[in-house]
């Protein structure tokens, strides 16, 4: 389907790029945050029919387009959808909007800037989740490190947003240029194999690699996604980027570039390199479990809001990866699922602190306590949020946990065991922080003149909440969406896996001449 | 006794250049004193106009003539037109930058045409002596114009810097290219490579010292480790446009000498130079990005970088397949696009007396003068390999000649390279939008034809990164004669 004679998904990845050119024009601060939440809007109205257009009966990539971009090369611009990236398309456009609203007052300077910043990492987000072609792929993940980085290095804290870019932007780039060997190497393997070249992965992923090659190419994938994740041990660039982030920032870093690395595995590293991640499922799992585990400990002991929910992405990514490398139904499903939730909850959360900060100019919880007295709808929020982030049965992080935690314990007894201490640990470090920022007698004399929220404000919150909810009570609405795709992925997962142990051993040493 | 046949088609591209050079210098000498001399420039563009319409008949003509001394071949084409796009934006940058430096007369931009009718003939020559005839005129031409700005002490340290220790590897080139001549008895290429057919290097000494000679020399025009100490000196010295001249003019015409050497009289010895190279190209990518860190001079931190990109361009070279031959095509022109770029901002950014040639001075422009902090940002980005930029796409083609070689580990080692370089491109940029400006730059006055260069610099190296395929495709039909 068409928008202004555009097919959706390119109308979607270029129309946020054509609105930042609009606002170069713009001289008004007000027009401008007007006219951005307009492209925003438009964006993500142009994005539902995505999902109510979206056939659940099949597996196969929808939305299809494919030109050539660099035929001698075999590169081409392929973008489609399947269930697992139709979520996140929605989430990314749904998010954007938010953060515009969310930035409305907090961004008092070069406004401009920041916005068309904002819409370029769109352009870029969306870019990378339909990409369908390796290099594609690769060029619009690197485009979103450049507004991310100016996003953090402008408008970040004053302190050490510098130190945060720099350190944002060179993590990424190291691990994703080992992948772009990597791709190299994949695309010379497929020549051979198959006399075509070609980077789409669609054709790539019915390559049969040879083991010890898998391993190495896994490796580099994997390292670039882990970095993206964070997973433990890589995770160090990301309580410093989102400590200095502006809080859309990180509401966006939070909800949809972490995904990046998440998605990332499960459209490319997995399915192309599957016994490779069969292999690495142990190692891959226990960096989940110490990321699950670490995260939450070192949560506990914040004495910062925002660095808190930040090493609290790091513990839900863990589940994240914990659920994917279960690969069995539910793992998977509670892992895209949690995706989402992580999105929602931890973007709510950022978005919150954000609004406490911009009040007080504090993020340290020892100057808080006694909030819900003098902020009651702000505390309402906070609480549901909250508990979300905990998981309560109602909300979306319930579902997603439960069905991960589900798939560990079916894929290993004492993964499950351990992750399950986690929500508890979860659960420990949420209700602590909020008991010790919100109840109590008001201790310092500044909060006692809090206003609560406004309109816009409320604007910003409610559609989170509902989401929470709707996640929460129906989540068959999504699960429907993704069902098959993931149960495609699955299947091919292992029907490529048994393939390989067929193989026998000398073939891989021709191959790999 | 035959008279050789004489084909001026062949070298009209040449003949123009040489004439319009001799026309400058004649006009600027019977010119009335005293007045500005724009015209110059325009007349130098217009000659590098015209040569480039007599490059374009030539294309696919893949003729040889002067006895075999000279071809037109998809390789010497391609090269020549590259040279003449540099050579137009270095004009063009000129105009603004020499006028306001005060060196704005003849000799200049003479100089300039003489400069790029050496680096052709570096480019189009099959015979030893030919090549060396053209690069002994682009050197002598650079080493004049290196200290143009003869008021300043820095660049007549420049000039002479370049001069002693050009001269120096120019010396070692002569002597490889004797001792070539000496054990094979011939210095055509082709030749010379029929006669090595069958032979061992390590049984030949002379072939030996000779392909050590040549690698030096050679070395020393691409700026490679370790013949690369007098890059930073003399490009901080010398006068910005002549700096974005050599690093990429230079720069291009030693790789078309080099290839065409290596590629077409010495194949023999692939082995044994590969591995040597592989060194020299592993070696150049990392000390030019290391050292390049640590500048504060921004001259002197582009040519630590185009140290460093002279190794990314040795990657392909080891490689030595097509895709790697082609993409060093491709990566020229991307670079003489982007680098070129840079240096016309870093001009842009100075006035007479005031150059703002450090790194520090970058501080807060981001703001004042978005257009071009855009510019340079968008130029250091592409240097630095981030998509969709023509940087990107080159090194896409280099990186993966060397996959498709198996030099996996040359691959590795020059993508964590470029991930080193995003340190110190980003480092200009986070002064430009991340720090406040302690000192303003005010009054700075943007002459027409730079801006007219910083413009072009742009879409060359947007187009080549979003459509990379024309460009590409044109690289790898101009390698067919010589692979």
């Amino acid at each position: 389907m068409d928008i202004l004679g555009i097919p959706i998904l390119s109308f979607l990845i270029f129309f946020p790029l054509a609105g930042a050119i609009i606002l170069l024009f713009i001289k008004k601060e007000e027009t401008i945050r007007w006219t951005t939440l307009a492209i925003a809007l438009v964006e993500f109205v142009a994005s539902l029919p995505l999902f109510f257009k979206f056939d659940s009966a099949t597996a196969a990539m929808q939305f299809l387009e494919d030109w050539w971009w660099v035929e001698a090369y075999g590169i081409s611009y392929k973008i489609g959808i399947d269930g697992i990236s139709l979520l996140l398309v929605l989430l990314a456009t749904f998010l954007t909007v938010l953060c515009v609203l969310c930035s409305w007052t907090a961004i008092t300077f070069r406004v401009k800037e920041y916005m068309i910043s904002f819409l370029f990492l769109e352009t870029g987000m969306i870019g990378a989740l339909v990409a369908l072609d390796l290099i594609l792929f690769y060029v619009f993940w690197e485009v979103m490190l450049i507004p991310m980085y100016l996003l953090i290095g402008i408008w970040g804290n004053p302190q050490r947003r510098i130190y945060a870019a720099i350190k944002f932007f060179l993590f990424t780039m190291a691990g994703s240029v080992l992948m772009l060997v990597a791709i190299l190497v994949l695309y010379f393997i497929n020549l051979k194999a198959t006399g075509r070249g070609t980077f789409d992965v669609l054709e790539l992923y019915k390559l049969g690699i040879p083991m010890g090659t898998q391993h190495w190419l896994f490796g580099a994938f994997a390292l670039a996604f882990a970095i993206k994740v964070p997973m433990f041990p890589f995770h160090t660039w990301l309580p410093d980027a989102h400590t200095e982030a502006p809080t859309a920032g990180s509401v966006i870093l939070a909800g949809v570039l972490l995904k990046m690395g998440t998605y990332g595995f499960i459209r490319f590293a997995m399915p192309l390199f599957p016994n490779a991640a069969l292999d690495l499922m142990p190692l891959i799992s226990i960096l989940a479990l110490i990321g699950i585990i670490y995260g939450a400990l070192v949560s506990m002991m914040q004495p910062d809001l925002k660095r808190l929910v930040a090493f609290s992405s790091v513990s839900h990514l863990g589940y994240v990866m914990l659920g994917m490398f279960a690969l069995n139904t539910q793992g998977v499903q509670g892992s895209i699922y949690q995706m989402l939730n992580h999105g929602i909850s931890t973007g709510s959360l950022f978005l919150i602190v954000g609004m406490i900060y911009e009040r007080r100019h504090t993020r340290m919880i020892s100057d808080f306590g006694g909030i819900s007295k003098v902020m009651p709808v702000f505390a309402v929020f906070f609480m549901i949020v909250t508990l979300s982030s905990i998981g309560l049965p109602g909300t979306n992080g319930f579902v997603g946990e439960f069905l991960i935690l589900l798939g560990a314990f079916q894929a290993n007894i004492v993964y499950g065991v351990l992750a399950a201490a986690g929500v508890i640990l979860g659960a420990a470090y949420m209700l602590w922080m909020f008991q010790r920022v919100m109840f109590g007698k008001i201790t310092n004399p500044k909060n006692e003149g809090l206003k609560d929220l406004n309109a816009r404000e409320i604007i910003t919150l409610i559609p989170m909440v509902a989401l929470i909810f709707l996640m929460g009570i129906y989540p068959k609405l999504f699960f429907s969406k993704m069902d098959v795709s993931v149960e495609k992925f699955l299947k091919d997962f292992r029907g490529k896996v048994e393939m390989k142990a067929d193989l026998p051993a000398p073939k891989v040493a021709e191959i790999k001449k | 006794m035959k008279i050789p046949e004489i084909d001026l088609y062949l070298i009209a591209p040449e003949i123009i250049i040489a004439a319009f050079g001799f026309l400058v210098l004649l006009v600027d000498v019977f010119a009335p004193k005293g007045e500005k001399k724009g015209y110059l420039g325009v007349l130098s563009l217009i000659g590098v106009v015209i040569a480039f319409f007599y490059t374009l008949p030539l294309v696919g003509s893949d003729k040889t003539g002067f006895e075999g001394m000279f071809t037109s071949d998809g390789f010497a084409i391609f090269f020549k037109i590259t040279i003449l796009i540099i050579a137009f934006l270095t004009v063009l940058i000129s105009m603004g930058y020499a006028s306001r430096e005060g060196i704005g007369f003849g000799e200049y931009y003479a100089l300039i045409l003489f400069a790029t009718l050496g680096m052709m003939l570096m480019a189009a020559g099959t015979h030893l002596i030919v090549i060396f005839l053209g690069l002994e005129t682009m050197s002598i031409s650079i080493y004049i114009l290196a200290g143009m700005l003869r008021e300043d002490r820095r660049s007549v340290e420049s000039a002479f810097k370049y001069f002693l220790l050009g001269a120096f590897a120019t010396g070692f080139l002569l002597y490889g290219i004797a001792f070539l001549y000496g054990a094979t008895g011939s210095l055509y290429l082709k030749d010379i490579a029929s006669y090595i057919a069958s032979k061992k290097l390590l049984d030949n000494p002379m072939l030996l010292m000779s392909l050590a000679f040549l690698t030096i020399g050679f070395g020393f025009k691409i700026a490679s480790v370790p013949f690369h100490m007098w890059t930073p000196d003399v490009y901080e010295g010398a006068p910005t446009s002549i700096a974005a001249f050599m690093a990429t003019g230079v720069k291009a015409a030693g790789f078309s000498a080099l290839i065409r050497v290596f590629f077409t009289a010495l194949p023999e010895f692939r082995p044994d130079w590969t591995s040597i190279m592989w060194l020299i190209a592993v070696v150049t990518m990392t000390v030019g990005n290391i050292i390049a860190i640590s500048q504060n001079n921004i001259k002197r931190m582009l040519a630590y970088s185009s140290i460093a990109h002279a190794g990314y361009i040795l990657v392909a070279f080891v490689a030595g397949n097509k895709s790697g031959t082609s993409g060093i095509l491709f990566y020229l022109m991307a670079y003489a696009f982007m680098n070129l770029g840079a240096f016309t901002c870093v001009i842009l950014l100075g006035k007479k007396g005031e150059e703002n040639i450090l790194i520090a001075d970058y501080a807060g422009v981001g703001f004042k003068y978005p257009l071009l902090a855009a510019s340079m940002t968008i130029f250091l980005l592409s240097m630095a390999g981030i998509p969709p930029l023509g940087g990107f796409m080159a090194k896409f083609y280099i990186f993966s000649a060397a996959v498709e070689a198996k030099f996996y580990w040359l691959a590795i080692l020059g993508v964590l390279n470029s991930a080193i370089s995003v340190y110190y491109y980003l480092r200009v940029t986070v002064l430009m939008y991340f720090r406040e400006s302690e000192r303003e730059i005010t009054g700075l006055q943007f002459s027409p034809a730079p801006v007219i260069a910083l413009i072009l610099a742009l879409i060359g190296t947007f187009y080549m990164g979003l459509f990379p395929a024309n460009v590409l495709s044109f690289a790898q039909k101009s390698i067919a004669g010589l692979m």
